[in-house]
């Protein structure tokens, strides 16, 4: 059976789509995704379509070998009881549970499936009936300033036996707002909200999959900035992690000095677009805030100061016995694991699997930059340690180059007026106001119209991993479906298995090591 | 042992002396002042993906409480003129860089206060968001002037305030100096601090938390997420009665996944606007409630 092989980025007509019947559709998957080819195939998004009172299955599954997406779909009854898949491919647990949650299939014989974003009081979790052991139950409401999750811990004594998570306290129903909310900024802004440490790269995804639907294409000077906004995430937040985890082994002086090193990069993100996250940096169709050679000498000044003072504070960590003992051997999870639960990104790379979007199915600029991922192969907290620090000084690689050649943006903004139908020489404010009346008008963009049965897709490399927007528009071009998939979505698993045979007070730290997002999951 | 003080003495000082006073970098988006300038308002009001620009004399909606915009405040009759509510805005600047002579954003993070109402910002005005004395109770600043420890609560927060909630006690910030400081037990604490727009998941554990902390204690929202549920709630238009009808039919534009009763029936003591607050909203906003 043919399947639609799309790019990243693309949009085609969602009649193209192949459609099979469920049988053809789960063999299928098997055959794409046994766990013989995990490492060149994984599913990057699975979900259901209520159309003409049935619902459609739709798959992604990406290619990294061919570096192309596979796409194909099957009509089921609505309410219906299909045969899992779960068994034979892990990756879809989760996938199965949100449909079954979201549409009412019941998949038969899939091993465990209990709610995914609904906490009902009387969930039984798993557990152990046997005099030696005990639960420990963590949250909602955690230690720290983080976000809620329920954890349940299965001890002997000091050691954990099973972990399980229970999420979903977080939801907000932001796939449906991308519905209601129809003016573009409201989406843009909602984009931002998914996951407010990975704004930048969602909105990259969001502007990305956005543009597409509209048949437009980003200026080389907007894709410029989009791909050094998310290289400067990636820095901040992996040097954020790195103080998190130096907290966790109670290695104040690493802590302290990571703490402070991110300061002057979220700073920069602020001179450039008044946010320390990256809030409103990036937008479809136009640049908010173009990037200037005053801003750029500024970024380069911050980077030389930052760089010289990180790789001190990082040789000083691969050699002090104290923090080492704390993070080698712990929290481990396996070549075999990882591909079989289908993980993503950074968690991937750091047991050996090259899963990274920006070299396998490049977007923005990075088919330009030759993009070579890091990958650690021991799968503990000191590997996604390592990783952290490595990636870091690679992204300060590929900015310094990038500001080697600024693009102007003066070109950009000139033609994002004049799309807008503004008059050129009115008045600076009446120009801007009617670029603002099209940029929020629902049907126009920018004057741009979002084509009409169009299926698009667009993955991004956030810094915790793969981030997969999907939209699926109606007969009057009106978005009928907005499909997000965090990277965590994939990864909580990983923590549940990496505890596994750990001491409970190892816990924070191997969390810590993955820094896995709430309601990127919740969403 | 060498190279640790090697570490330390490169990192110069990083405190920030006076937080009170310190300037921020770049571009922040802070405090805006509206300007007299004419221009179609109608199209500015347009651009708000929250709806926090409002146009004419026009009541004070609290929308604290609610999920919908319900005005559970006084309402307080807004002088003529546009007015932008920081309880509702997300400080996207897209209003800014449509209308640059209209509306600007001041470098003023100092936008925290104690009133509700205090949040609106009207046109031609360009004095600092105060706090109202009257809402003060002297209990706070007689008992947490000088140690207030604090439980967090992210009710489906977006991790941007928690993020910002974090910085706030590094070494940059160092909130720790004055004594304000986040804690792991609700017991240990002397008030919560929420932010998120308070999902229905959530709001029990919420209630749970704010029972377990000893009184007397305070209640912090920060974010505008947290403050009006941003752009979860619904529109400025749909009125309460119309919102329960949408929200059973989903077809209400706010997320009907929110419970923010809580807030209908607790008293909140500070309001930490920004989108994510900044650190130094977060601090000053503290110092003012505790050390009048």
């Amino acid at each position: 059976m043919d399947t639609l092989r799309m790019h990243n980025g693309d949009s085609v007509a969602f009649s193209t789509i192949p459609v099979m019947d469920y049988h053809c559709f789960s063999s299928l998957i098997v055959e794409k995704l046994s766990s013989g080819t995990a490492s060149v195939r994984h599913c990057v998004n699975y979900f259901g379509y209520p159309l003409d009172e049935e619902l459609r299955l739709v798959i992604a599954i990406a290619d990294d070998a061919m570096h192309d997406i596979e796409v194909f779909s099957c009509r089921v009854p609505e309410c219906a009881a299909i045969q899992s898949v779960a068994v034979q491919v892990p990756a879809l647990s989760r996938f199965e549970r949100e449909i079954s949650e979201n549409h009412n299939i019941t998949f038969e014989g899939h091993p465990w499936m209990k709610p995914l974003r609904t906490t009902p009081d009387d969930y039984p979790f798993y557990s152990i009936d046997d005099e030696e052991l005990h639960e420990v139950g963590v949250g909602p409401i955690h230690a720290g300033v983080i976000e809620p999750g329920h954890f349940r811990f299965i001890c002997s004594g000091e050691k954990v036996l099973n972990l399980e998570i229970m999420l979903g306290y977080q939801h907000r129903g932001i796939e449906r707002l991308f519905l209601k909310k129809k003016r573009l900024i409201e989406r843009s802004v909602l984009a931002e909200s998914i996951a407010g440490d990975t704004a930048v790269s969602h909105s990259v995804a969001f502007a990305s999959l956005y543009e597409s639907l509209c048949g437009f294409k980003a200026s080389e000077a907007a894709l410029w900035a989009r791909t050094l906004a998310s290289e400067l995430e990636r820095i901040a937040i992996h040097t954020g992690d790195l103080s998190a985890i130096c907290g966790d082994v109670a290695y104040q002086l690493g802590s302290a000095v990571y703490g402070r090193l991110r300061t002057p990069i979220i700073n920069f993100m602020q001179q450039w677009c008044g946010n320390r996250l990256g809030k409103s940096c990036i937008r479809p169709f136009y640049t908010p805030y173009p990037f200037t050679a005053e801003i750029a000498q500024i970024l380069l000044t911050t980077l030389t100061v930052y760089e010289r003072d990180f790789v001190e504070m990082g040789k000083k960590i691969s050699h002090f016995p104290s923090v080492l003992s704390r993070l080698e051997h712990t929290g481990i999870v396996t070549l075999d694991q990882v591909s079989e639960i289908g993980a993503v990104g950074m968690t991937a790379r750091a047991s050996g699997l090259e899963r990274d979007i920006r070299s396998s199915h490049p977007y923005l600029l990075y088919g330009n930059i030759d993009h070579r991922p890091i990958l650690k192969h021991h799968g503990d907290v000191y590997s996604r340690t390592q990783i952290r620090k490595e990636e870091v000084l690679q992204s300060v690689g590929y900015i310094r180059d990038m500001l080697e050649n600024v693009p102007d943006f003066g070109i950009e903004t000139a033609i994002t007026r004049g799309v807008a139908g503004a008059a050129a020489d009115k008045a600076d404010t009446s120009a801007n106001a009617a670029a603002a009346v099209g940029a929020n008008s629902a049907a126009v963009n920018l004057g741009h119209a979002v084509a009409p049965g169009m299926f698009a897709i667009s993955l991004a490399e956030g810094w915790r991993g793969e981030i997969c927007h999907c939209a699926i528009t109606d007969s009057q071009g009106e978005i009928a479906l907005y499909k997000i998939k965090d990277p965590s979505f994939h990864n909580w698993t990983a923590l549940e298995l990496a505890v596994r045979g750990n001491e409970i007070s190892d816990f924070p730290i191997c969390n810590k090591s993955f820094n896995l997002s709430y309601c990127g999951h919740d969403l | 042992m060498i190279d640790t003080f090697k570490i330390l003495f490169h990192q110069g000082k990083q405190y920030i002396p006076d937080v009170t006073k310190a300037k921020v970098p770049g571009i922040f988006r802070g405090r805006p002042v509206i300007s007299n300038e004419k221009v179609d308002l109608q199209a500015l009001v347009g651009i708000c993906p929250t709806g926090a620009i409002s146009e004419g004399a026009t009541t004070v909606a609290g929308s604290v409480g609610s999920n919908c915009a319900k005005s559970s405040l006084p309402a307080q009759t807004a002088s003529e003129g546009l007015s932008i509510d920081l309880g509702k805005c997300l400080f996207c600047g897209e209003c800014e860089r449509c209308f640059p002579r209209k509306i600007h954003f001041t470098q003023d993070y100092k936008i925290a206060t104690n009133n509700r109402n205090n949040l609106i910002v009207r046109e031609g005005e360009d004095t600092p968001i105060h706090f109202d004395d009257t809402l003060r109770r002297p209990e706070i600043s007689r008992l947490f002037r000088h140690s207030l420890k604090l439980r967090q609560v992210s009710a489906a927060g977006d991790n941007s305030c928690e993020w910002e909630l974090g910085a706030t006690g590094n070494v940059n910030f160092d909130m720790g100096r004055f004594g304000i400081e986040f804690v792991a037990s609700p017991r240990h604490a002397d008030g919560i601090v929420i932010t998120g727009p308070i999902s229905k998941n959530m709001s029990r554990a919420l209630q749970i938390c704010y029972d377990a902390v000893p009184a007397p204690k305070i209640i912090v929202l920060a974010g505008t997420d947290a403050i009006s549920g941003g752009i979860f709630s619904c529109s400025v238009a749909e009125n309460d009665h119309i919102c329960a009808d949408m929200l059973n039919n989903d077809v209400c534009s706010g997320s009907r996944e929110l419970d923010r009763s809580f807030l209908e029936t607790h008293t909140v003591d500070l309001f930490l606007p920004g989108n994510p607050a900044h650190p130094l909203t977060i601090i000053n906003g503290l110092l003012e409630l505790t050390r009048f």
